[in-house]
């Protein structure tokens, strides 16, 4: 009895005794898993940590770790079961693209919590806390740039907000700024950090001074050409979309001046490591080791978890690590807007002028004289990927015209040819086959981005390419354009000369030669599958003539005249397939003929409505906040 | 084991006899149906493109129910009973929406309490008169007129005007086997279009299309179009 009056003791005092203490020190403990603020602002390597999970949720949109956004638009097809569906919407919703929710104010929140306690910090070094500082600006600047980009005007928050639970929220909410508001503060914004960040080439995956200025060049770019190419349905009385003509050239000018800065400085030039032209494209995106043209990128890194799988959904199918790959096949139309040499626009020559069949000796000769970028941006039938040769045939035709051809990868088949009873293989590696998920389905395969190392196309590797946002080629097309819409042709000939020099075409175009619809098509060969192509389309106001919602036939990519037109309809993907010929004793035996196909699963045609140049905003946001306005057309 | 079976049996009537609760609104019961109508004549649009909206106050989620319009202008929803507000969104259709003070899309006050038939009356850039397709020698021939209804500082151009045949009964911009369009010169008269196209080979054969005349107004998303024609050939 006495053993349990003890234990019983004992409990009530190990339980009663902890009342004892005070309550502030039982209660107020510091976190072990959290840092308190005024700790992490004494070291600078704590700071970094904050900076870098900023970065991280710096916003893109078609982005290498999403290969299927680049199949949403005429880039490309998506040679995948789950994702055919992009090709069978006709319209796009009001909501897409739409970057403006919970997530993106709480990032600006975070921003501006950190630039306000960064402001209070007293233990750093001056330059150090400056530098984070900057970052934090510049991060932000991209986060309202991305916003404007897809959303117009924005209510503009550079303060920290906190409700104090009163029950009236009005405090907290803020009319939209004009959509020329928001590019005018990016556009300050950078212009103020650009001083403080480092000017120096070797850091690439942080902000410096000419990633402030290449963004600063793209936005006043896009400003320009908003104001420049407005239109009466895309205004709101306001201002909070759309900017009045009569600033466009203020605009021009800055972005101009921003990429003249970068240009000046000397400190980038264009990536030319490879004397192959096509190699040396390709390479420019892989190239991490002293790559002088990337400004500023996403960066990645084996054996983290901060790696991608692009390598892996879309490597040759035939030559692949796993069994998979094959995903995003490049479109033909993309394919046949890369021009010839001489710098004239030329679809693939399937067929003569006649309508009748040209027989090539070889699978790559019909791609033969085009611009370098081509063979650098797409995997060719015939082509090579870490020292593979790509398998695209789709089958043989016979002289009857009667197609053999398989269903599944490398198929062979038995007694099909003429005067062959033996087994034959009869379709590629790598297909094409209608319908059979990562096989080339448009007869081509990407190349750009896709990385050439060993392991890169295995789940357990995965790859560390990184993703460009800023390169030193667009701050020389932003000049070139800039100076075009400023009426100096000349200006724009000299920036647009060491791009396509690099691309092999060395007939320069002349200050006459460069038009509009020029400089459309450089920056489309250009930049495909490095998330230009919307927001381009859209600051042009192209987007709803391109991707109007009229069906395509084979007809426009037979011998078309209008290649380099920037307003050609470009509504649904199509393909190139490649075929042997058989008939023996025929002076065109097994040469190849060419195809142009639509894939079967392409269904419907893009339409870009009006209402697509700005996304819709929220309803929960509308009943949130009674002062910020819809877009317009929706 | 026959107590398992008992427990089976009562945990079956507990499931079963559960969901005979009400614990479910009735579902709507009263149709809302009609027509967008210029002077009572109906406005042909595309299938899936022109919707309306129905705003109903009062309850906690404030968002919009779209109405389709179908291809020949007819519409309709199943609603509850109540009070709801029916605006048509900025620039949606090839028509303008009256406008309130405020220079806002005004809404019209539409009572539902059982079914209901109610014609919209909207005011088109332009209306398509005397069209006529027909059949001849492989071929759809079309002539239409256009008559522009806004004339004042709100009045829009024609971008294009387009023949469209095909196979089903949808027949506009994306769903077509062939297709005319007049643009630029082409449009000089507006009194006396004429639009041509060779029907192409059907798979498997049949020997109707469906045919009609879609015109693309400059800066409206939406087209205008005559209703739809089966011909035969």
């Amino acid at each position: 009895m006495k053993k349990y009056i003890y234990a019983f003791a004992a409990i009530a005092c190990l339980s009663f005794a902890q009342s004892c203490k005070k309550d502030s020190e039982f209660l107020d403990k510091q976190p072990t898993s959290t840092l308190p603020i005024d700790a992490v602002w004494k070291d600078p390597n704590l700071v970094l940590t904050v900076v870098g999970d900023l970065y991280d949720r710096f916003p893109d949109f078609q982005r290498i770790e999403s290969w299927w956004l680049f199949a949403d638009f005429d880039e490309g097809f998506a040679s995948a079961g789950g994702d055919y569906g992009r090709h069978q919407n006709l319209e796009y919703g009001y909501d897409a693209w739409r970057y403006w929710d919970i997530g993106v104010y709480r990032l600006v929140n975070d921003l501006n919590l950190f630039i306000k306690r960064g402001q209070e910090a007293t233990a750093l070094k001056a330059e150090d806390r400056d530098r984070f500082l900057a970052e934090a600006r510049f991060i932000r600047a991209g986060v309202y740039f991305e916003m404007v980009k897809r959303m117009g005007g924005v209510p503009l928050i550079t303060v920290p907000l906190a409700y104090d639970y009163s029950g009236d929220p009005s405090s907290l909410q803020y009319p939209r700024a004009k959509e020329s508001e928001i590019y005018d503060f990016v556009i300050a914004e950078l212009e103020a950090v650009k001083t403080i960040l480092p000017d120096n080439a070797t850091v690439q995956s942080r902000a410096t001074k000419a990633a402030a200025l290449a963004m600063e060049s793209r936005a006043a770019l896009y400003a320009g050409s908003i104001a420049k190419y407005s239109n009466a349905q895309l205004t709101l009385p306001g201002g909070e979309v759309g900017i009045p003509a009569a600033m466009a050239s203020g605009y021009f000018t800055k972005a101009l001046n921003a990429a003249k800065e970068i240009i000046d400085g000397g400190k980038y030039s264009l990536y030319k490591k490879n004397p192959n032209l096509s190699d040396n494209f390709a390479a420019l995106f892989t190239d991490k080791g002293s790559n002088p043209e990337v400004i500023f990128a996403k960066d990645f890194k084996l054996k983290t978890n901060k790696v991608h799988g692009f390598t892996i959904d879309n490597q040759p199918r035939s030559s692949a690590e796993e069994a998979q790959g094959g995903r995003l096949n490049p479109s033909l139309n993309l394919v046949q807007s890369f021009e010839k040499l001489d710098n004239t626009y030329a679809s693939l020559a399937a067929v003569d002028g006649s309508g009748n069949p040209v027989y090539y000796t070889n699978i790559t000769d019909i791609f033969a004289d085009r611009d370098a970028r081509l063979a650098g941006t797409v995997i060719l039938p015939g082509t090579q990927f870490k020292g593979k040769t790509v398998d695209i045939w789709a089958g043989y035709q016979l002289a009857n015209g009667t197609i053999v051809t398989g269903d599944n990868f490398a198929q062979s088949k038995s007694n099909v040819l003429p005067g062959n009873p033996g087994s034959v293989q009869v379709v590629g590696g790598d297909g094409p086959v209608d319908g059979l998920e990562f096989s080339a389905q448009s007869g081509f395969y990407v190349r750009k981005y896709l990385d050439p190392a060993t392991g890169s196309g295995q789940i357990g590797t995965r790859s560390d390419v990184w993703w460009i946002r800023y390169r030193y080629a667009e701050v020389l097309l932003n000049a070139a354009e800039a100076a075009f819409e400023l009426g100096d042709a000349a200006t724009a000939a000299n920036y647009i000369k060491p791009v396509r020099d690099r691309a092999g075409l060395t007939t320069a175009l002349s200050p006459a030669n460069i038009t509009f619809d020029r400089i459309v098509h450089e920056r489309k060969v250009e930049f495909a599958f490095e998330g230009h192509q919307l927001w381009d389309m859209k600051r042009w106001r192209l987007a709803d003539k391109v991707w109007n919602g009229n069906n395509m036939s084979v007809a426009d990519f037979t011998n078309a005249s209008n290649i380099g037109s920037a307003t050609r309809t470009s509504t649904q993907v199509f393909g190139l397939w490649p075929y042997k010929y058989y008939n023996p004793g025929n002076a065109n035996h097994l040469k190849y003929i060419f195809k142009v196909i639509k894939p079967s699963r392409v269904t419907a045609a893009h339409r870009f409505r009006i209402g697509n140049y700005y996304s819709s905003i929220g309803q929960d946001v509308l009943n949130g906040n009674p002062k910020i306005i819809r877009n317009p057309n929706q | 084991m026959k107590n398992r079976i008992y427990f089976i049996i009562g945990a079956i009537i507990a499931v079963l006899f559960s969901s005979c609760k009400k614990d479910n609104y009735e579902a709507p019961a009263a149709d809302f149906t009609g027509r967008i109508v210029y002077q009572g004549e109906a406005i042909n649009v595309q299938y899936g493109q022109v919707n309306f909206e129905l705003w109903q106050s009062g309850f906690g989620n404030y968002s919009a129910l779209n109405v389709n319009v179908s291809q020949d202008g007819n519409f309709s929803a199943k609603l509850f009973d109540g009070n709801y507000k029916l605006v048509f969104s900025p620039n949606q259709g090839p028509f303008l929406w009256k406008k309130n003070a405020a220079g806002k899309q005004d809404t019209i006050a539409v009572n539902i309490s059982g079914n209901k038939v109610m014609d919209i009356e909207v005011m088109p850039y332009y209306m398509i008169r005397s069209a006529s397709l027909t059949a001849a020698s492989g071929k759809v021939n079309g002539f239409c007129k256009l008559e522009k209804i806004i004339t004042d500082a709100n009045a829009k151009d024609i971008e294009s005007v387009s023949l469209y045949i095909n196979k089903t009964q949808f027949v506009d911009g994306g769903n077509n086997i062939a297709i005319q369009q007049l643009t630029g010169a082409a449009l000089a008269d507006l009194n006396n279009l004429n639009m041509s196209v060779n029907i192409p080979t059907i798979v498997p054969t049949q020997n109707y299309v469906f045919a009609r005349i879609g015109v693309k107004i400059a800066g409206v998303d939406d087209l205008i179009f005559t209703p739809v024609t089966k011909i035969s050939f």
